[in-house]
Order: structure tokens, then C-alpha cells, then sequence
């Protein structure tokens, strides 16, 4: 319990630099009025963006503006999407569930295919079956989900006509973008897995295990692939925020109407409190997962002790 | 020799690590330097991958040589021609060319600079980074690992594409930028995994037989445990330089990567993408291009994981 209380205040400081690192992206440039007006200033004079300047209170010591950033956002106020003409808050909160829809088949799919795939290529190295699904992970792992999604587009869409190229009409809509986003995890998964199982399987204990007549079975899922876990867990904790990022990429190309997709039109209408919104809240929700990635660490491997 | 050597030998050895220095990690050397080149020739897979990267290599640095034809030069009237077509001047389009009428083989060779540049920068800096902050983070704990691992956390809460996405679009783009944004946003899949390892090696009885004997910290860090994590580092690492390349076709494809004049193919693919089903060898042709590269890296990196690793090379 002590661990879980520590564990919950670290994640506290994790959102307070998400809030500092969202925060200071308008900073990046030296001029956060140059961020928000961006070409628009072309056709203002100097007077009339320090009007801007003021009305928007970045004229102020840059502590008063985090202050006031983290006081509004706390209420939800991430600022007024001058382009969709609704606050940035409501923007992304709309679109929230589609990717969440979209991220959670994605992980659902990788786990249910690598780690089934790359436990049975462990246990059956060199043999026919390992290569194939060794071969289909590199090149699984090797193709660019943007690619992907346009020769499944290509294929799928164009010439066999079988599945909807855009849209979130119908669950056909969703199996697109869902292999695509999900392909990457599972060659990665999956080659993990495979890795380091083997890698255990060499170790003192598997071969004492089976020295006492423990049936395979028990060998392979009690103690290899229970000990293998560990760096898997790290890196689907890990794949989950590429499961998030890499759905800007693949909403846009599919059309899926998620947050992915809202940050990269609003990027283009520098419509930049859409992005600080959408980003602080993707990051939020992967700093919620992380800190159950974490908490499932302890349980896995009880020799690693943070709490001690 | 008697049924009792192995034990006396046994007791020797455990005599030995109480009485003298540490004994040496059981660390298996890695194979003779002069095994290399033998065991690379023998491996089909691996000299088909190290071809295909020599010629990724040798087009991106000899490209105003070898390509065809300039890649920025625009000529409407020959837009969207199909791979093979020839002109009335007699210059033949082997790859067709594009929706200004630039030829694709040429911006697909010089494109290859572009993914090469980004690559293999960006996984020196993460790769730097991410193992020092492992090694310490793991081994020290307390303090050290709380501090390291909140930045991990900070920096993990945000989708690696999507932070360097919001940072390239508020910096603009442009190749050193996109380095620096790559190399620093992923350094923190290394100092993740490295660390796992280190917590577990450093409970092992020869780094405990190494701290006993009073060994220096960084002696034990760098060549005890160190040796001992190269293994998933190195796939680490060729996952990175093959993310990284895509990373970059990914961030050109979105445009706030490289700027469009600069060919590369990630921007050949943004461009193809309005014209999938009527032109297809704007998109085929650069995504095979990335593709292959990012296959043959990943499959040298494998090849090096089996050579460096003593344990996983008769099974791998």
C-alpha cells in the first residue's frame, strides 16, 4: 500500500512537468504570440500584436502565465479554438472515445497474436515454424504503418473493394486502421517474447527444473515464460504510448475522427490550444497506464522491491 | 582424476573468491575479433542485409553521380508518367515520375541521404543517453533511479511521435532539428530496459563477489555489468536506427519533417498518398525503399545480437 501511495505521488510530479513541458512548447520559438498568431501576423502591424500580446496576458513574468495556465486547465480551460469556434477542452474530448476505440483493438489484437506467436517460436527454435513467424515479424516490424496502411488501402480499398478506405461508420472501419496501428507491436511483441524466452531457457534453474522431471509444459509457462516477462511488460507499457502517438499518423491516413487526427489538422491551422489540449491529454492517459505498468512490475518479478 | 575433483576444484574456486580478488564475471568474451568477417561471410541473410545498406549507403553519398536526373527539376507537362516512360529527348523515367514531373528514381536516391542522416545521428545520441541514465539509474537506486525515472516518466507520457510531432511544428522543420528532436526523444527506451537488466544483474553473485572485494563503482558498472547488457542494447539499437529512419518518413509524411523541396521518402509518400489507386509507384517504390532498409538493419542487428551474445548463438 505504502508503494502504491509512493508510486501515485511520483505520478503527480510526472503531470506537473507534462503541465511545464505543455506549457513551455509555446516558448520554444522565444515568442508565444508568434506561435499562436503564426502567419496571421504577417498581416498585423507591430501595435496591433501587442495588442494580442497583452489581451492575451503574454506580456506577464512567465510564472504568472504558468500559473494562470495550470488554475485554467485545472477547470478544463485550455483556451477558445478560434477555427472550430468551441473551447480546445470540448475539441478533443469529443474525439477522445474514437481514439481510445482505435488504440484499445490495436493492443488487444498485438498481445492476442505476439505473444501466443513468439512463445511457440521460442520452444520450437530453427524449426519451420519459427522462421516463418521470425520472417513475418521483421518484416512486420520493418514496414512503416504509414506504408502499410496505404498498400492495405491500395488492396483492400481500392482494387478488392472489400473494406471502407475512411470513416468510423462501421465496425468494418475500425479493422483498417486496426491491423495497421496494431502490426508494429506484434512483430516487436513478438520478437521480445521470442528473445527472451530463449534467453531463460538457458538459464541454471530451467535446467534444474528439468533435471527434477517437470513436464515441458510446466518448464515453458511456469518458469520460462513467467521469468520472460518482465522486459515484455516494459515494453507493451511502452507500446501503449506508441499506440497513442502512432495514431496521429494512422488516423490521418484512415480518416478515423480521434484526437490523432484533431492535433494534426489543428497543427496545420496553427490552431495551437487544440494541440496543447489534445496533447496534455493523450499524455495524461499514458501517465495513468504507466503507473499501472509499473504497479504490475512488483507483482511479476517480486525481487525487484522499489518500495525497499 | 577421481569421482572428488570436480568438488575439490569447486572448493578451490570458492576458496579463491574468499581469500583473493573477485573472481572474474562469468561473462563469456565475445568472439575473437578476427572471427568477424569469417562469421559475416558465412551468414547468407546478414551479407544480403549488409549489400542492401551498401547500396542505401553508396547512393546517399554519391547521389549527384548516380541519380538519373536532378530530383527538384519540375516539368508539368510530363507529371504522373509510368515507371519505364521515355521522353522525346530519349531520358527514360525507369520509376515514372511524380505530380510535378520530377523523376522518382532520383528523388528515391537522394532521399536515401535524408534517412541515413536522421538514422544513425539520432540513435547515437538516444543510444548515449539512454544507457547512462540505465547504468546508473539501475545500479545506484534511491535517489538517483527516483530522479532519472521521473524525467523517464515525464518524457514517457508522451508519445514519442506525437511529442516530436508538436515540437517539429512549433519549431518548423528541418534536418538538424529533426535529429536533435529524434535523438532526444528516444533515449528513454533504453535507459527503461537497460535499467530492468541492471536490476536484475546486479543481485547476481558475481557483481556481489565484486562489491564484497571492495571493487570501484564504476569498474563493477562498466566491466561487470555492462558487458553483460550489450545483448538487448544492441537489438535496442537496431530497432532505434530502423524507428528513427521511420520516424523521419513519418514526420516528413505529416510535412513538419524535412521542408518539401528537400527530397526524401517520407514526403514522396505524402505526395503519392493523393494519388493511391491512379498512380501507385509514387507510394510502392519509396515505402519499399524504407522498408528494405529498415528490414536489412534490423536483421544485421539480429546477426550482431547472436555474434556478441555467447548464449543465444547456438540457439538463434
Amino acid at each position: 500500500m505504502r508503494y502504491v501511495i509512493r508510486r501515485l505521488l511520483q505520478s503527480l510530479i510526472v503531470v506537473f512537468g507534462v503541465s511545464v513541458v505543455v506549457f513551455g512548447m509555446l516558448f520554444m520559438t522565444g515568442d508565444p504570440t508568434e506561435v499562436i498568431l503564426g502567419e496571421a501576423a504577417d498581416h498585423m502591424n507591430v501595435e496591433q500584436i501587442q495588442e494580442f500580446r497583452v489581451k492575451m496576458g503574454f506580456d506577464r513574468p512567465w510564472y504568472v502565465q504558468y500559473a494562470s495556465f495550470v488554475g485554467r486547465a485545472l477547470q478544463g480551460d485550455f483556451g477558445y479554438s478560434f477555427i472550430r469556434h468551441q473551447p480546445a477542452y470540448e475539441v478533443i474530448t469529443d474525439k477522445l472515445p474514437a481514439t481510445i476505440k482505435l488504440a484499445s483493438f490495436a493492443f488487444v489484437l498485438s498481445l492476442l497474436v505476439s505473444i501466443p506467436l513468439g512463445v511457440v517460436s521460442a520452444i520450437r527454435p530453427h524449426k519451420p515454424i519459427d522462421r516463418i513467424a521470425t520472417m513475418l515479424a521483421l518484416v512486420g516490424q520493418s514496414i512503416p504503418s504509414f506504408w502499410l496502411g496505404i498498400l492495405l488501402i491500395i488492396f483492400f480499398g481500392v482494387h478488392l473493394k472489400w473494406l471502407p478506405i475512411s470513416g468510423s461508420g462501421t465496425w468494418q472501419h475500425i479493422i483498417m486502421p486496426g491491423v495497421t496501428l496494431a502490426a508494429f507491436p506484434i512483430a516487436r511483441n513478438m520478437r521480445l517474447t521470442r528473445s527472451s524466452m530463449l534467453d531463460f531457457m538457458q538459464r541454471d534453474f530451467v535446467r534444474t527444473a528439468r533435471a527434477k522431471g517437470i513436464s515441458e509444459s510446466r518448464v515453458v509457462y511456469a518458469h520460462v515464460l513467467r521469468n520472460s516477462l518482465l522486459p515484455i511488460v516494459t515494453a507493451i507499457g511502452l507500446e501503449l504510448g506508441f499506440l497513442l502517438g502512432g495514431s496521429v499518423i494512422i488516423e490521418t491516413i484512415f480518416g478515423w475522427p480521434g484526437v490523432g487526427r484533431e492535433i494534426v489538422l489543428a497543427i496545420g491551422s496553427k490552431d495551437f490550444y487544440v494541440v496543447q489540449a489534445g496533447v496534455i491529454m493523450l499524455a495524461l492517459i499514458f501517465a495513468a497506464v504507466n503507473l499501472l505498468v509499473d504497479l504490475a512490475y512488483s507483482v511479476i518479478d517480486p525481487r525487484i522491491r522499489y518500495g525497499s | 582424476m577421481t569421482l572428488l575433483d570436480p568438488l575439490e576444484k569447486e572448493n578451490q574456486a570458492v576458496m579463491a573468491r574468499h581469500e583473493g580478488p573477485a573472481a572474474p564475471p562469468p561473462t563469456v568474451e565475445p568472439p575473437q575479433r578476427s572471427q568477424f568477417l569469417p562469421r559475416l561471410v558465412r551468414s547468407k541473410a546478414a551479407m544480403i542485409c549488409l549489400f542492401v545498406l551498401l547500396l542505401v549507403l553508396v547512393a546517399a553519398v554519391a547521389a549527384p553521380w548516380v541519380a538519373p536526373n536532378d530530383p527538384s527539376t519540375i516539368k508539368l507537362i510530363q507529371r504522373l508518367k509510368p515507371p519505364g516512360y521515355t521522353t522525346s529527348a530519349g531520358i527514360t523515367h525507369w520509376l515514372g515520375t511524380d505530380s510535378l514531373g520530377r523523376d522518382v528514381l532520383s528523388r528515391m536516391i537522394f532521399g536515401a541521404r535524408v534517412s541515413l542522416a536522421v538514422g544513425l545521428s539520432a540513435v547515437v545520441i538516444s543510444g548515449t543517453v539512454g544507457l547512462l541514465v540505465g547504468l546508473l539509474s539501475g545500479y545506484f537506486g534511491g535517489l538517483v533511479d527516483d530522479v532519472f525515472m521521473r524525467i523517464c516518466d515525464i518524457q514517457l507520457s508522451f508519445p514519442t511521435t506525437l511529442l516530436a510531432l508538436t515540437i517539429m511544428a512549433v519549431l518548423g522543420g528541418g534536418l538538424d532539428k529533426l535529429i536533435l528532436v529524434l535523438g532526444l526523444t528516444g533515449w528513454v527506451q533504453y535507459g527503461r530496459i537497460v535499467r530492468s537488466q541492471v536490476l536484475s544483474i546486479k543481485t547476481e553473485e558475481f557483481v556481489l563477489a565484486a562489491r564484497a572485494t571492495g571493487e570501484r563503482q564504476w569498474r563493477i558498472l562498466f566491466q561487470h555489468i555492462l558487458p553483460n547488457i550489450w545483448s538487448p542494447v544492441i537489438v535496442i539499437a537496431s530497432f532505434t536506427v530502423a524507428s528513427n529512419i521511420v520516424a523521419e518518413a513519418s514526420l516528413s509524411f505529416l510535412g513538419v519533417g524535412v521542408p518539401p523541396s528537400v527530397p526524401s521518402w517520407g514526403t514522396m509518400l505524402a505526395d503519392g498518398r493523393q494519388y493511391i489507386g491512379v498512380a501507385d509507384w509514387l507510394t510502392i517504390p519509396a515505402g519499399l525503399a524504407i522498408s528494405l532498409t529498415v528490414l536489412s538493419i534490423n536483421i544485421l542487428g539480429d546477426w550482431l545480437r547472436d555474434y556478441l551474445d555467447p548464449r543465444l548463438k547456438n540457439i538463434v
